[in-house]
């Protein structure tokens, strides 16, 4: 018995040891720093005026005439200045000078090159101009592409793969440089668009508005097959009709037709300056083969640089050491002021030094990360909208008192952007532009219900459409006179859709009684196509048939994958479909475009993807796009939302609610959702986000310790009774 | 052995070749290189200029298996399977559809799928084989017992749970370490221990009980008897006896994997934003990059192979009776 008790004593007091060293060791660690331990910056940062956030999908193109990704804008946006840029608290959106001393007017000529008034026919407007002069004195961030030695001769222009055999990165270069803006620099740009090798998204687009862009385009292709590999095309050689320098600080574009739209273009990265001798540096020999590329890093004037471009890790952005400054802006729309969204005015920006993205691809450590303070703003997926917002007795969104108690702030803002229901116009049962046809599309559209949809699958994050253009956008018309009658109707004080037995009597008109048609009695069979699968998609793909079957329509989902989805609507294959725009610029020309004939996906390959086709709305079209905003355009904008409402090739769907949350320490929010370069008027709190990080995430120690205690008390009558087995004699 | 080994790599060249064949006609039967121009230069606004221009660039304007139009030999070399196989075999990987070079890629994001993976394995296995050992060493014991019920039920649980769990239970609710996230250097540290715990906690339920199998059928044997009996110790047995001759289908088993390291987990690099290989192929098929996912399906057959090969060596370095004829 003595002997039992002493292996238990020598087994509980050598295992005690252990434990007791563990703990201590633990202990010891803790005690080293009080900051927390799952802070993913290094410590020395905490204090530090940096700007953290996320981003979930690597950038695909950071040169500024081949981005057109919102998830690029974040980064070029910053780095990049075209001429204008949109007022950042002003609303309805406003575009005002950014390297442009003020915004250019348009000059329009005839044919003879004759002065022609302001509201002159379009007709009779043979060219366009828009002289631009920048600001004089603006200087491109530090760049080894300027780096030039004492005798004014570029250091870097002469590399060759042996040159850079010790060459990594942009950083590695122990030079840099800079210079002064030019007007060159916009026309250089401009010229890019038509660069056999730089693919520009819009070069199309432009090609039918720029002079001579097209030509220009050719005879650079031709040009190109001279040239070998990657070599350099100095395209300040070369003239460009639409775009010319006038002096150091002036440059010309002419138009072959007027477009007031163009305006918004000049406010987009397209329309950035390019210095010639970055395109140089980054064109020389073995460059490419480093991954140091003009696509990589980019080259600009704005407020920030890219310091660290590593997308799978982390996106660095540093104040850019030869900005000029800029004022923050010192008027905004009622309520500003109240919201101390003035306290900054003309105080010169940007306020933060440097701004992080870090690669989170799944928003899981990304939304616990933000909860933890160590990302300053985060948006909302619907796994965590329920634990951030709830919805009060009147509809309003509010924060959860768990939000509240971490002095969490939530702005909503309807985005300039549209997601519908399309019919292919094409197809010879739900399109076309007969009555039959018209009015089972007007059916459908009672019928599906979208203040459910809305409800169920977008967590209340959306408002539904009355027509193409969203709330914001010149053209919206809210309140009574705004609804849509083919749909809604008003009641009190809100639009109410039709009764299910006004969308079946339509559809009895159509010659569908009960979903049936009337001449062989067959069941309506109507098809969506959809890119989405699996069983994520399921239950809104179960509710849209149960939306159909209210009218006794079988609607078969036809999920197919992406690319197929693609081929199907540029075929015109597809029946219904569903699809998004999401707005370029403010314009009501730039939703109404996505109906006009001439771009229909079929034959034209353009971005109408129902096909529709009608010709007086197109006239129409044409008189609106380039009217001003005015009484007059207003009117034409109701005649056209009348036609496509009465028409109905979409289903309006509704216009998405974004909702973004961001800490008490992040300054100067307020959503803009046309503007790219939001990053300079950022301010944040560093002492404020110390403190509550600290706060938020000491390290809890005494799970750890108690699953210790578990395993030491599971182990030990296993561990004794052992010692007691190799310790007992046979006899 | 040498003559052994030269036969496995030429054996070698047939498997690629077959894997690259098989990787090509999946890819493209579910891209057209239309569709994969559409996705590099983004879906707004593209016309078809733009389109035949970026796939003559990177030679998708050709057929893809087979050249009618073209003169003898071309008819096979002047296809896209062709030029984009061809330099594999010399490792030369070529450029990503978006431009970038794809084997200074890989040999810059190898080193995160390095630094999570070699830490798991080592750790892994001693923590494996230790588990092993003890439920060995407790056979037939409530510890036995009660140890392969938990293996079991660790076994049956989603890889996934143990990511999200993990990270809710020690980032989020202890706070003991990043929740996701990578740095370079020393800095990488804090943000490995909690994939690698997770991925060693994940394998224990399979490998322990594997491991356990390994010792007892050890332990079975008539040597092992004869140790008793000449009145070693139970743990003498074990440590000295049991556990080096266990470790010979340990190790082999081992061998075959180690290449495979360089290529990272999918999952996990994906879940804690880590700048591996595996993250890189996710990305690549998502981005629909037919050149990144051919060199990456390429290398991980090329490791394979070499992990084939380096098993049969370690069969005849472990065990004397092997020999490589």
């Amino acid at each position: 018995m003595t002997k039992h008790i002493k292996i238990i004593k020598r087994s509980i007091s050598e295992y005690s040891a252990i434990s007791l060293a563990f703990l201590c060791l633990l202990l010891l660690c803790t005690g080293c720093d009080n900051s927390p331990w799952n802070n993913p910056y290094p410590n020395q940062d905490s204090a530090k005026n940096i700007y953290y956030d996320s981003f979930s999908e690597r950038p695909k193109h950071l040169d500024p005439v081949s981005s057109y990704s919102s998830n690029e804008y974040v980064f070029l946006g910053q780095i990049y200045e075209p001429p204008l840029q949109y007022h950042f608290l002003k609303r309805p959106y406003e575009l005002i000078p950014l390297t442009a001393t003020g915004l250019p007017k348009p000059q329009y000529f005839d044919k003879e090159g004759k002065l022609l008034e302001e509201d002159a026919n379009p007709e009779n407007i043979d060219r366009v101009k828009y002289k631009v002069s920048i600001k004089p004195d603006i200087l491109y961030q530090p760049h080894p592409a300027f780096a030039k030695n004492a005798s004014g001769k570029y250091l870097y222009h002469d590399l060759n793969a042996k040159k850079l055999s010790n060459i990594h990165s942009l950083s590695d270069f122990d030079t840099v440089g800079t210079r002064k803006l030019l007007a060159i620099d916009y026309v250089y740009q401009i010229k890019r668009m038509a660069h056999p090798r730089v693919h520009s998204p819009i070069s199309g687009l432009m090609a039918k508005y720029i002079l001579g862009l097209d030509e220009f385009a050719a005879k650079l292709s031709a040009v190109e097959k001279d040239k070998p590999g990657s070599s350099f095309i100095d395209l300040n050689d070369y003239d460009l009709p639409g775009a010319r320098v006038i002096d150091d600080t002036t440059f010309e574009i002419t138009l072959s037709q007027k477009y007031p739209q163009f305006l918004y273009w000049l406010s987009m990265s397209f329309f950035a300056p390019m210095p010639w001798e970055a395109e140089y540096f980054y064109s020389q020999e073995g460059m490419t083969e480093k991954n140091i590329t003009l696509d990589w890093y980019p080259v600009g004037t704005g407020p920030f640089m890219l310091s660290e471009n590593n997308p799978n890790l982390r996106m660095v952005l540093e104040r850019n050491p030869n900005f000029r400054g800029e004022a923050f802006p010192s008027e905004g729309e009622s309520g500003d002021q109240e919201s101390g969204l003035l306290a900054d005015a003309g105080k010169k920006m940007p306020f933060i030094d440097k701004a992080i993205y870090s690669l989170e691809k799944e928003s899981i450590p990304a939304w616990n990360k933000f909860l933890q303070g160590y990302y300053d703003t985060s948006g909302i997926v619907s796994d965590s909208f329920d634990q951030a917002v709830q919805f009060n007795l009147q509809g309003d969104a509010e924060l959860t008192d768990e939000m509240q108690e971490k002095g969490i702030r939530l702005l909503t803002a309807v985005t300039t952007s549209t997601s519908y229901m399309g019919f292919n116009m094409a197809d010879e049962v739900i399109g076309g532009d007969s009555e039959r046809a018209r009015l089972l599309r007007r059916a459908i559209s009672i019928t599906v219900d979208y203040e459910e949809y809305i409800s169920i699958f977008a967590n209340g994050r959306g408002k539904p459409a009355q027509g193409p253009i969203p709330p914001g956008i010149f053209g919206n018309v809210q309140g009574e006179t705004g609804i849509n009658p083919y749909v809604y109707q008003w009641q009190g004080d809100k639009p109410v859709r039709h009764s299910i037995e006004q969308a079946k009597e339509l559809l009895a008109q159509a010659g569908y009684p009960d979903g049936r048609d009337k001449i062989n009695g067959k069941q309506l069979v109507l098809n969506l196509d959809s890119p989405a699968a699996g069983p994520g998609s399921k239950a809104s793909f179960d509710w849209m048939r149960k939306q159909f079957a209210k009218l006794g329509i079988n609607l078969v989902i036809r999920a197919t994958d992406y690319n197929r989805f693609q081929e199907k609507m540029r075929k015109g294959t597809a029946q219904i479909f569903q699809w998004g725009w999401n707005a370029d610029y403010p314009d009501p020309e730039n939703f109404f475009f996505l109906l006009y004939g001439p771009n229909a996906k079929i034959g034209h390959n353009g971005e109408n993807a129902a096909n529709y086709k009608n010709a007086e709305f197109d006239e129409l079209f044409n008189q609106m796009k380039s009217m001003s905003n005015s009484t007059e355009r207003q009117v034409v904008i109701d005649k056209m939302v009348e036609i496509v409402r009465r028409d109905a090739p979409w289903l309006w769907g509704f216009h998405p609610v974004g909702f973004s949350l961001h800490h008490q320490w992040y300054k100067n929010a307020k959503p803009n959702l046309m503007a790219n370069n939001k990053l300079k008027y950022k301010r944040i709190e560093p002492r404020l986000r110390t403190e509550n990080r600290t706060l938020w995430n000491q390290p809890v120690w005494w799970p750890i310790a108690l699953l210790i205690i578990l395993t030491i008390i599971l182990l030990l009558p296993a561990i004794i009774s052992y010692r007691r087995k190799e310790t007992e004699s046979i006899l | 052995m040498i003559s052994y080994i030269l036969r496995r790599i030429a054996y070698a060249f047939p498997i690629l070749v077959g894997v690259n064949i098989i990787t090509f006609v999946l890819f493209f039967v579910v891209n057209t290189p239309d569709d994969m121009a559409r996705m590099q230069l983004g879906m707004k606004r593209v016309n078809d200029a733009a389109i035949t221009k970026w796939k003559e660039e990177r030679g998708y304007d050709k057929p893809i298996l087979w050249n009618s139009s073209a003169e003898s030999a071309e008819k096979i070399t002047d296809t896209i399977f062709f030029q984009n196989s061809v330099k594999l075999f010399v490792f030369d990987f070529g450029r990503s559809d978006s431009g970038r070079d794809i084997g200074h890629d890989i040999s810059q994001r190898m080193w995160p799928s390095l630094a999570i993976t070699v830490p798991s394995l080592i750790l892994g296995l001693l923590a494996y084989i230790s588990f092993g050992l003890t439920l060995a060493f407790f056979r037939g014991s409530y510890v036995d017992v009660s140890g392969v019920i938990l293996c079991v039920i660790m076994m049956s649980i989603s890889g996934l749970f143990y990511i999200i769990g993990g990270q809710y239970l020690i980032g989020k609710f202890l706070h003991l370490v990043p929740i996701s996230g990578y740095d370079t250097g020393v800095n990488a540290i804090k943000f490995t221990i909690l994939p690698i715990l997770i991925g060693l906690i994940g394998g224990i339920g399979a490998s322990t009980r594997w491991y356990r199998t390994i010792f007892l059928e050890e332990m079975g044997k008539d040597y092992v008897r004869t140790a008793k009996a000449k009145g070693l110790s139970e743990t003498r047995v074990l440590y000295h006896h049991v556990l080096m001759n266990g470790l010979i289908p340990i190790l082999t088993g081992v061998v075959v994997i180690l290449p495979s390291l360089f290529i990272g987990s999918l999952i996990v690099e994906s879940f804690f934003a880590i700048p591996g290989l595996g993250s890189y192929t996710i990305d690549a098929i998502s981005r629909q990059d037919f050149a990144i996912v051919r060199s990456m399906v390429f290398l991980g057959s090329v490791l394979y192979i070499i992990g084939l090969i380096l098993t049969d060596i370690s069969y005849t370095l472990v065990d004397p009776r092997v020999r490589l004829n």
